[in-house]
């Protein structure tokens, strides 16, 4: 405890103001920070106490129940069966959903609420898990929501099929947390919410354009193409070598993005 | 307790806080006063862990603030009271910051009702607020662990005068029951109405600290009558220096011996008060001018 004595040695003839002989009281004790569990439950409810927010979930069931009814009235019958339901009211979640982490990870700081929650929390390692984890939470609970639309779809007027392989269902659930994950890790590198979002949805695609226009790119690109690589997950058909390219599209596309964006969150100064 | 030790933060070639030392003890309204851009928010972002200091230190109850236990519970922490998310209602706010700090929804509707914002109001969307909307909401955010120590940032900052006195019972209060307290300003008086104590600072150094009278009451008396000629000579007989100015003269002593020499003597003051010509308003001019520059973040 030598830094302890250093400081109480350096108080001494620090200058001091207010009244003398007031008690100081003692710092609580305990372990620095805030207990997890707190921290996460106050994360979830701020991705859906703001307008935007609620609207985001609000409009994803909204296309997600519109595409499923349009589908059932003009679509083909026998396509009709559950999983293909079911991938039709999932298309818009994998849009959707990152748009949600992305307004987790940077509403701290557009908004500058960083002020409070990293006054509050001044783990903020702490907090940007406790983002991660809820944005994935809410994703699966949006996706939920989804597949118990598509199965009333399906009993209403769909084929009556339940043809949902558990490949292809945990296939399905593995693509939208990676999505989800993606736009918390996007907008956590940004830390601005439209530069975040219009990254998302525009830098894979220009990139599956560029390695599928220049030749020389085209091996590399099916390694590090998270849209190509999802396309066998969510059939529940992935090979040995489906899920090295996942693996390394994945560490491209999410991991390498979160880690240099929690790296940022850790060391920004918040104003 | 807020202790500051050398605190010092660089940006490139600009030092925004230069080396800092004081203690803010228990049982005061401490105002940390100087103009836009001394370093009054720099240093209190620094003591609440939000920028990491360059050199030096600065513990709250003797930790550092990182690693305080639920810092909401000790600590209550307002720094810019315009950083909330517009859609949130009032209420909302302090609700989220209920679960992260641990109390009850009950202790929520106490600070609303501590701050002053009707139930209408707390459930309004913080982007209908006006600025002495949010800073109440900001000081009920502080006040809601029931905390030890309070570092507020400009907090009369959109105040009315109303407000102001009503800050000031409010601080006053904590500060009673044991509260430490350090609230900004860039107002000489605003400050003057607030706080016990000043700490002032100018180009990211302490320029003067001490209790608002002894301040106040540095460089003399000034004193104006219907005769300055005859009081002057009076004074200078009564061995109290004295020194002439435009509007009266400024002695080097207490008001109440020169009240004593006017009344013996029968002149009729028309003026008296603490401070001369180098006091603090002097002071605080002085520094807002040298240090007023344009395109000066606060």
């Amino acid at each position: 405890m030598s830094s302890t004595e250093t400081s109480t040695a350096r108080t001494t003839d620090t200058p001091a103001v207010g009244r003398d002989g007031v008690r100081t009281p003692e710092a609580l004790p305990g372990r620095p920070g805030v207990p997890f569990g707190r921290t996460l439950h106050a994360e979830l409810r701020k991705m859906v106490d703001t307008r935007a927010g609620r609207w985001m979930v609000i409009v994803m069931a909204a296309v997600a129940a519109l595409i499923l009814v349009a589908f059932l009235i003009w679509g083909p019958a026998e396509d009709a069966s559950f999983s293909g339901l079911l991938e039709l009211s999932t298309l818009p979640l994998a849009m959707l959903l990152p748009v949600l982490g992305i307004m987790a990870a940077t509403a701290e700081w557009s908004q500058r609420t960083g002020l409070v929650t990293f006054t509050l929390e001044p783990h903020r390692g702490r907090v940007v898990l406790a983002k991660v984890l809820a944005a994935l939470a809410l994703a699966l609970v949006v996706l939920v929501v989804a597949v118990a639309a598509s199965a009333l779809a399906n009993v209403a007027g769909g084929t009556g099929e339940w043809d949902l392989s558990a490949a292809a269902a945990g296939g399905l659930v593995l693509a939208l947390l990676i999505y989800v994950l993606q736009g918390v890790a996007f907008g956590l590198l940004f830390l601005n919410t439209p530069v975040a979002i219009v990254s998302v949805l525009v830098l894979p695609t220009v990139w599956s354009i560029a390695t599928t226009a220049i030749s020389s790119l085209q091996d590399i690109g099916r390694w590090l193409n998270l849209d190509l690589v999802t396309q066998p997950l969510f059939a529940g058909e992935m090979g040995g070598r489906d899920w090295a390219q996942l693996g390394t599209a994945l560490a491209v596309w999410v991991l390498l993005p979160l880690a240099v964006g929690t790296h940022r969150v850790l060391h920004r100064e918040v104003k | 307790m807020i202790t500051v030790e050398n605190l010092t933060k660089r940006y490139g070639g600009f030092t925004a806080v230069d080396d800092i030392s004081f203690e803010v003890r228990p049982g005061s309204v401490v105002g940390f006063l100087g103009p836009n851009g001394a370093g009054k928010s720099t240093a209190m972002r620094m003591m609440t862990g939000l920028t990491p200091p360059t050199s030096g230190r600065a513990t709250i109850l003797g930790r550092t603030y990182r690693e305080l236990h639920n810092p909401g519970r000790q600590v209550g922490v307002m720094l810019d009271a315009s950083a909330q998310h517009p859609g949130r209602t009032g209420r909302e706010v302090l609700l989220v910051a209920a679960i992260s700090v641990g109390v009850s929804r009950t202790r929520v509707e106490e600070v609303l009702a501590l701050v002053g914002l009707t139930d209408a109001e707390a459930g309004r969307r913080v982007r209908n607020y006006s600025l002495g909307m949010r800073q109440r909401l900001g000081i009920a955010a502080a006040l809601l662990g029931e905390p030890q120590v309070l570092v507020l940032d400009e907090p009369a900052n959109g105040l009315d005068p109303q407000g102001i006195h009503w800050m000031r019972g409010l601080l006053r209060r904590f500060a009673d029951g044991g509260g430490t307290v350090l609230l900004s300003s860039h107002l000489l008086h605003e400050v003057q109405i607030v706080a016990d104590d000043l700490v002032m600072i100018g180009r990211g150094r302490i320029v003067a600290m001490g209790s608002k009278e002894e301040l106040l009451s540095r460089g003399g008396t000034t004193v104006h009558s219907t005769d300055d000629t005859r009081l002057a000579g009076l004074l200078e007989a009564a061995d109290v220096p004295v020194t002439r100015t435009g509007s009266g003269l400024v002695v080097d002593a207490e008001p109440g011996v020169v009240g004593r020499i006017a009344a013996e003597e029968r002149v009729v003051l028309l003026e008296l008060r603490s401070g001369g010509s180098e006091g603090l308003e002097e002071m605080f001019l002085g520094l807002t001018a040298a240090t007023s520059r344009v395109g000066d973040a606060a």
